[in-house]
């Protein structure tokens, strides 16, 4: 094929990416758009084997078939519960290759057509798309340890932020000296093995550096930006290999993320940079502090299958607590149950409920939950006043009322307004308080009742007394 | 005001519209939707995986195209994977019938 028909080849492919990102605009057009997104990475690579006809095809397809099966195994068996991990992962897998093809250009720059020695633009670009691509692979290997608690075998892996004593300086200096040596790479006139190398590294400790103040509540907004790193990095290489899907394809997935990264940290109501600086997510799971005097009402999963069954209206409010319960299935025949006896039942989602963006909606379509039950916070909010029951399931700080408190911690972050039902159940597995260490006077008004125990549980005791 | 323009500058053209592109096509993109945004966006970017075809192609095994057929496998893990999860999610999607 000629150049134009490869570029043409390209083109066709990236408006199907771009068609595959338009499908995702309702539940009906999503399959449709995925299917796209296919058609278009098919035409991707075949168009790009016949290019290297000629070379080594043989490893290429191996490589190929390795990674794809590799792939559609993970697909097929993770847990919707831990889809936060897998994403990670795959961020990982972008940056990193995105490392291992810049090694290759910087090594024979030929096989991509560009004669050497590599000219300075093609450096410069190279530089980006490598450092990019390093700092995604690490940080996202961290925030995968996070995500899949795996802190107590691993420290870096912690949940709670890792600080330590000068950490923004030596972030800085880091980040300067990665830029002086790839300078450096920049300048040289040969293949400049020892700079490349040692900006990569650094990268590599950047990465790590970068996330590991982040508490594990402030995921959905790491693993957005991950996302969005992962495209910028892909866009990065495609300068220096001058394609321009790569670009394209690059920059809707670094502009993907970076909306998703923007719409998490309105949902907290903190900037951007608060998130990076890290540290937030200190008390994460300690005791409430200022308790004292207030008191709360228990009562048990029968009171709260009682006030259900007798109410009109039943609002469920998912949280994190539903997801590491895996209580999704429960509540869809809790909900069945209400449904069966009359009950109007709908399902109220803040926007970083879990730990990635659109978290619990998964779960909920996972336990065929209709969609058109599930409604978004703004959809709902002036709905919780003519409700009669509310119940929360392992949710905190999204429900917290000291949200439209003057002066408090979390003050302007929006909410869903539980507050305001008739009758409000809690389902926690005790009073801690939630990652930002607040207090919930939420837990303390006359018509909340709180159940306690683990959300799987109390829900399955729920629907038993319905019977 | 003659002669032709860099090819960078091209690319940069691309990328910007592209940007745009892809800003005014996320916000339509409803929230219930985000986490298959998330899966299939990352493999779309595992497209990377033309970049590392190329470095993988010449006839002679050589330091870089060993690397690229790594970078291969690793971006394959992403197509497949990343297409299939979300295939699979979004089939959770589907209308269902009221029970």
């Amino acid at each position: 094929m000629s150049a134009n028909v490869i570029a043409l080849c390209y083109l066709v492919a990236s408006v199907c990416f771009i068609l595959a990102l338009k499908g995702l605009s309702h539940p009906e057009t999503a399959r449709r758009g995925n299917a796209f997104g296919i058609a278009g990475m098919t035409l991707a690579v075949l168009t790009t084997l016949s290019v290297v006809l000629h070379g080594r095809i043989d490893m290429i397809l191996a490589a190929m078939l390795i990674g794809g099966g590799i792939g559609a195994v993970a697909a097929r068996r993770v847990q919707m519960t831990q889809m936060p991990e897998l994403v990670a992962a795959m961020h990982s897998l972008v940056g990193l290759a995105a490392v291992l093809i810049a090694v290759a250009v910087v090594d024979n720059p030929a096989a991509f057509g560009v004669s050497p020695p590599l000219p300075m633009g093609n450096r410069l670009e190279l530089f980006i798309g490598t450092f990019v691509g390093a700092l995604t692979f690490s940080g996202s290997v961290i925030a995968f340890g996070k995500l899949a608690g795996l802190g107590k075998q691993f420290r870096l892996f912690s949940s709670a932020p890792v600080t330590f004593p000068g950490q923004h300086m030596v972030n800085l200096v880091l980040a300067l000296a990665m830029l002086g040596f790839g300078a450096a790479f920049f300048m040289s006139p040969d293949k400049a093995w020892t700079p490349f190398l040692v900006m990569t590294a650094i990268a590599f400790v950047l990465g790590v550096l970068i996330i590991i103040p982040i508490g594990g509540a402030d995921m959905p907004v790491v693993i957005s930006m991950l996302n969005s790193y992962s495209g910028w990095a892909a866009a990065g290489i495609g300068f220096s290999l001058n394609n321009t899907m790569l670009i394209i394809a690059g920059s809707l997935v670094g502009s993907s993320g970076a909306i998703l990264s923007y719409i998490m940290c309105k949902a907290m109501n903190r900037s951007f940079f608060s998130v990076i600086l890290g540290g937030f997510g200190a008390e994460e799971g300690t005791a409430a502090v200022s308790a004292g005097d207030q008191t709360h009402r228990s009562g048990s999963a029968d009171d709260a299958a009682f006030l259900m069954g007798n109410a009109e209206s039943v609002i469920i409010v998912p949280g994190y607590g539903l997801a590491v319960a895996r209580a999704q299935h429960a509540v869809k025949e809790l909900a069945a149950k209400l449904t069966a006896k009359g009950v109007t039942v709908r399902y109220a989602i803040h926007p970083v409920a879990g730990r990635m963006p659109g978290h619990m909606n998964v779960l909920l379509a996972e336990a065929e939950v209709p969609y058109d039950q599930v409604l978004e916070m703004d959809e709902i909010n002036s709905d919780f006043g003519a409700t009669d029951v509310v119940l929360v399931l392992g949710a905190n700080d999204v429900v917290n009322p000291l949200a439209h408190e003057k002066g408090s911690p979390i003050y302007g972050m929006p909410i869903l307004d539980v507050a305001k039902a008739r009758t409000v159940l809690v389902n926690k597995r005790s009073m801690a308080s939630g990652y930002a260490g607040l207090d919930n006077p939420l837990f303390y008004m006359d018509r909340t009742m709180m159940v306690f125990g683990d959300a799987k549980k109390v829900v399955e005791d729920i629907v038993k007394a319905l019977d | 005001m003659t002669g032709t323009v860099d090819p960078t500058i091209i690319n940069l053209v691309v990328f910007v519209l592209a940007v745009f592109v892809g800003y005014h096509v996320i916000w339509n993109v409803t929230p219930a939707l985000h986490t298959p945004l998330m899966s299939v966006t990352n493999a779309i970017s595992s497209v990377i995986i033309v970049g590392a075809i190329l470095a993988a192609g010449p006839a002679e095994i050589d330091f870089g195209s060993v690397m690229g057929a790594v970078a291969v496998a690793l971006a394959a893990i992403n197509v497949a994977g990343g297409f299939l999860v979300t295939r699979r999610m979004l089939e959770m999607f589907k209308k269902k019938k009221q029970a």
